[in-house]
C-alpha cells in the first residue's frame, strides 16, 4: 500500500470512529451521570466536562441556546438595550480568513482548571467547585464585573435591571455577574446539562477524571480542541470540528 | 536665605470661600443623585454593557486613585530626598493626596452592582490572588499611612519629627506598591488584547507622577492666589520642571508599550485599532493624548520665552490633566472596545458582538458619578486647608530658596 494510501485509511478510520462515538455516546451517557445527594460534599474526584462536536450540530447551537434560556430563565430584561442583555451561551460563527471555511459553535463558560475569573474576583464570590464546575455565587458578588474583564471567552454576563419570576434553581439578580453554570443543578441530580440533552447527537457530558467515560475514551481517541488553547487554562469544553 | 515655614489655616470666611465650597457641593449632590439612580434602575441607565463593563465612572476613580498616589510625591521629594525647597509644600501634597484617594475609592465603590455585599469582603469573603484584594488594603493602607505621615510633618513632639522620615520612605514605598496594583488592574489580564502587559505597572507609576504633580500645582496656585499668600518662581518652576520631566518619562514609557505590541503580530489588531484606526480612540490617543496632554504642554514649559509665566504654567497643567484623562479613557475603553480574539485568523460574527467594535459612550448619570468624585476631594482639601495648618504663610522666593538673592 502506498504511504498515501495508508494515510487516506487511516484518516478515514479516523473520521467513522469519531462519528461512532459521537452517535452512540450520548445515548449510553446518561447513564453514566450519578446523581449526588445533598448532604454529600462537592468532590475533586470527578471533573465535569464536555465535548461539543460542531459537525453534529445541524442548527449551529440554536437549540442549546434555546434550552439554556428555558433552563435557567435568562432573557428576561427588557429595560436592557441589546449590547446589555445577559447571553449564558451563544452561537458563533467562525470563518477562517484564508480558507473561507466556516463553522458554527456554541460558546459558553468553558469551565477552564485556572479560570482567569476566580484569580481575579475580590471576593470569590467567582469560585471553581471541586468537580470543575466554575461559577459565580450571587451572594457574595459585589458586581465590580472585574472577572468580565478577565474572562477571555465573554462567557460572562452583568444583570444590568431588576430581574423579576427567576426560576427557583437558577438565582440572578440585578448587579451580579452571571454565567453557564454546567447547569450544576441538574449535574447534582444525576442529570446532563440542558444543552446536552438538546443536541445530543452533538454534545457529551461527563467525567474528564474518568478513564473509562464515554467522553475521556472520546478525547482521548481523537483529542478536542480548546478555544485559546494557548492559554494554558485546560478548559473543561473541547470541541470538534473547530 | 531660607527661613523655617511658619503654617497657618485658611482665614478666608468670604463669600468666596463658601461659594466655593457650595458650588462644590452641588456637583457632590449631583454624584449622590446619579449613585442613587444608577443604584435604583440597574446599570441599564448607563453606557455600560456585557462588552464595555467598565465606563466613565471608571475612567474617573482610576484617574483620582493614580493621582493621589501621585500628589503625594512633592512630599516624598522633600522628605525622602531631602530636597528641603519642597518641605514646605509637603502638608498640602499629603492632604491632596488623601483627598484624591477618597473621591476615586468612593466612585469606584458606587458604581458597583451590588454594593451591599461589600460587608461581606468585611466577613473575611476576600480573594487574595485577585490584585483587586490587595488593591482594597493598598488605597486604606495608603490612607492610614498618609494620616500619619501627616501627624509627623504637623505634631511639634520630638516623636514625631523622628519619624518624619522613616514614614515618609514607608509612605513612598507603599505609593509604588499602590499604583503598581492599579496598573496591574489592566497588567494581568491576559485575556484583552491591549492590557496583559508588565509595562502598564510603570507607565502607571509615572503617569501617576504626571497627574499628581499638575492637580497639586493648580491647587497651590488657587489656594495662595484665594488666601493671598506670596507664591514665588522659584517653588513653581521646581514644579513646572518636575512636571515636564514626568511628561517625558510617560512618553518614553507610551512608545516603549505600543513598540513592543507592534512587534508581535497578535497585536497589530488592536494597535492598529488605536494608532491609525477610525475610531474616537485615535483621536483621543494622538490628540488628545500626545498633542495636547503632553507636547504642548512640554512646549510651554520649556519655551524660554514663557518662563515665569503663571498663566501658561496654569495652561499647560491643565493640558496635562486632561491629556492624562485621554491616556486613561483609551486605555480603558479603547481596550474594551477592541473585541476579543477568540479564533485568530478567522472573521467571528454572534448575537453577543463577538470580532466587533464595541460602541461606548458614557451617560450624563456616569459623568456625574464621576465629577461628584472630583468635587468630594476637592471639597476635603478646601475643608482641610481651613481647619488644619496645611498651607505656608509664605513661599516667597527668599524664604525657600536657599540660593535666592
Amino acid at each position: 500500500m502506498s504511504h498515501i494510501n495508508s494515510y487516506r485509511r487511516k484518516f478515514l478510520g479516523g473520521l467513522a470512529g469519531t462519528a461512532a462515538v459521537a452517535t452512540v455516546a450520548p445515548g449510553i451517557f446518561l447513564r453514566e451521570v450519578q446523581a449526588k445527594p445533598a448532604e454529600q460534599e462537592v468532590t475533586d474526584k470527578v471533573r465535569w466536562g464536555m465535548l461539543i462536536d460542531t459537525t453534529k450540530l445541524t442548527d449551529g447551537g440554536d437549540a442549546c441556546v434555546e434550552a439554556c434560556k428555558k433552563e435557567h430563565g435568562w432573557g428576561n430584561d427588557p429595560e436592557s438595550n441589546v449590547a446589555q442583555q445577559a447571553q449564558w451561551i451563544r452561537k458563533v460563527k467562525v470563518t477562517e480568513k484564508l480558507t473561507g471555511h466556516t463553522t458554527t459553535l456554541p460558546v459558553m463558560c468553558q469551565h477552564c482548571e485556572t479560570a482567569p475569573c476566580v484569580d481575579v474576583c475580590p471576593t470569590g464570590a467567582s469560585m471553581k467547585r471541586a468537580d470543575g464546575i466554575v461559577q459565580v455565587n450571587k451572594h457574595i458578588c459585589i458586581g465590580c464585573r472585574y472577572c468580565m474583564m478577565a474572562c477571555p471567552y465573554k462567557a460572562r454576563s452583568f444583570v444590568h435591571e431588576t430581574l423579576t419570576n427567576q426560576l427557583p434553581d437558577t438565582p440572578r439578580g440585578k448587579g451580579t455577574v452571571e454565567s453557564c453554570n454546567m447547569c450544576v443543578n441538574r449535574v447534582d441530580e444525576g442529570k446532563n446539562p440542558a444543552c446536552v440533552d438538546a443536541a445530543p447527537q452533538a454534545l457529551l457530558f461527563g467525567d474528564l477524571n474518568d478513564p473509562q467515560s464515554k467522553i475521556s475514551v472520546a478525547l482521548k481517541t481523537y483529542g478536542g480542541t480548546q478555544i485559546r488553547a494557548d492559554l494554558g487554562l485546560n478548559t473543561g469544553v473541547r470541541y470538534w470540528g473547530i | 536665605m531660607a527661613t523655617k515655614a511658619i503654617f497657618s489655616e485658611v482665614k478666608n470666611n468670604g463669600l468666596g470661600y463658601w461659594g466655593i465650597l457650595g458650588l462644590l457641593g452641588l456637583v457632590v449632590l449631583g454624584g449622590i443623585w446619579a449613585f442613587s439612580y444608577m443604584h435604583h434602575h440597574g446599570h441599564y441607565v448607563t453606557g455600560m454593557n456585557n462588552q464595555v463593563v467598565w465606563g466613565m465612572p471608571h475612567v474617573f476613580a482610576i484617574f483620582l486613585i493614580v493621582a493621589a498616589s501621585g500628589a503625594a510625591n512633592i512630599a516624598t521629594i522633600g522628605t525622602v530626598f531631602g530636597k528641603t525647597i519642597y518641605q514646605p509644600l509637603g502638608r498640602l501634597s499629603a492632604f491632596l493626596a488623601g483627598s484624591l484617594l477618597v473621591g476615586g475609592l468612593i466612585v469606584l465603590l458606587l458604581d458597583l452592582g451590588s454594593i451591599g455585599h461589600v460587608i461581606e469582603m468585611a466577613k473575611g469573603a476576600l480573594n487574595f490572588k485577585s490584585i483587586f484584594a490587595w488593591n482594597m488594603i493598598l488605597y486604606s493602607g495608603f490612607i492610614a499611612i498618609i494620616a500619619v505621615y501627616l501627624w509627623t510633618m504637623m505634631d511639634r513632639r520630638k516623636t514625631a519629627k523622628s519619624l518624619y522620615r522613616s514614614v515618609g520612605i514607608a509612605n513612598m514605598v507603599w505609593r509604588f506598591l499602590l499604583t503598581m496594583g492599579t496598573g496591574s488592574i489592566f497588567g494581568f489580564l491576559v485575556a484583552r488584547q491591549y492590557y496583559d502587559a508588565a509595562i502598564l505597572a510603570p507607565l502607571f507609576i509615572v503617569s501617576s507622577y504626571v497627574f499628581g504633580t499638575a492637580i497639586y500645582i493648580l491647587v497651590l496656585m488657587a489656594s495662595f492666589k484665594m488666601t493671598g499668600r506670596e507664591l514665588g518662581d522659584s517653588v513653581l518652576n521646581r514644579l513646572r520642571y518636575t512636571l515636564a520631566t514626568f511628561i517625558v518619562l510617560v512618553l518614553f514609557f507610551e512608545l516603549t508599550r505600543h513598540l513592543t505590541n507592534l512587534y508581535a503580530t497578535e497585536h497589530h489588531g488592536v494597535e492598529a485599532y488605536i494608532l491609525s484606526g477610525e475610531s474616537k480612540f485615535t483621536s483621543m490617543f494622538w490628540y488628545g493624548q500626545i498633542l495636547l496632554g503632553s507636547l504642548i504642554p512640554l512646549f510651554l514649559i520649556w519655551c524660554r520665552f514663557l518662563k515665569n509665566n503663571r498663566t501658561v504654567l496654569v495652561v499647560a497643567a491643565s493640558l496635562s490633566i486632561i491629556g492624562g484623562f485621554f491616556q486613561l479613557y483609551v486605555i480603558l475603553i479603547g481596550g474594551q472596545s477592541f473585541p476579543l480574539v477568540l479564533f485568530p485568523n478567522a472573521e467571528v460574527s454572534s448575537s453577543f458582538f463577538d470580532g466587533v467594535n464595541n460602541a461606548y459612550s458614557a451617560t450624563l448619570a456616569e459623568i456625574l458619578l464621576g465629577l461628584g468624585g472630583v468635587a468630594l476631594a476637592l471639597i476635603l482639601v478646601v475643608i482641610g486647608v481651613k481647619i488644619f495648618r496645611l498651607l505656608p504663610e509664605t513661599l516667597a522666593d527668599i524664604n525657600v530658596d536657599p540660593h535666592h538673592k
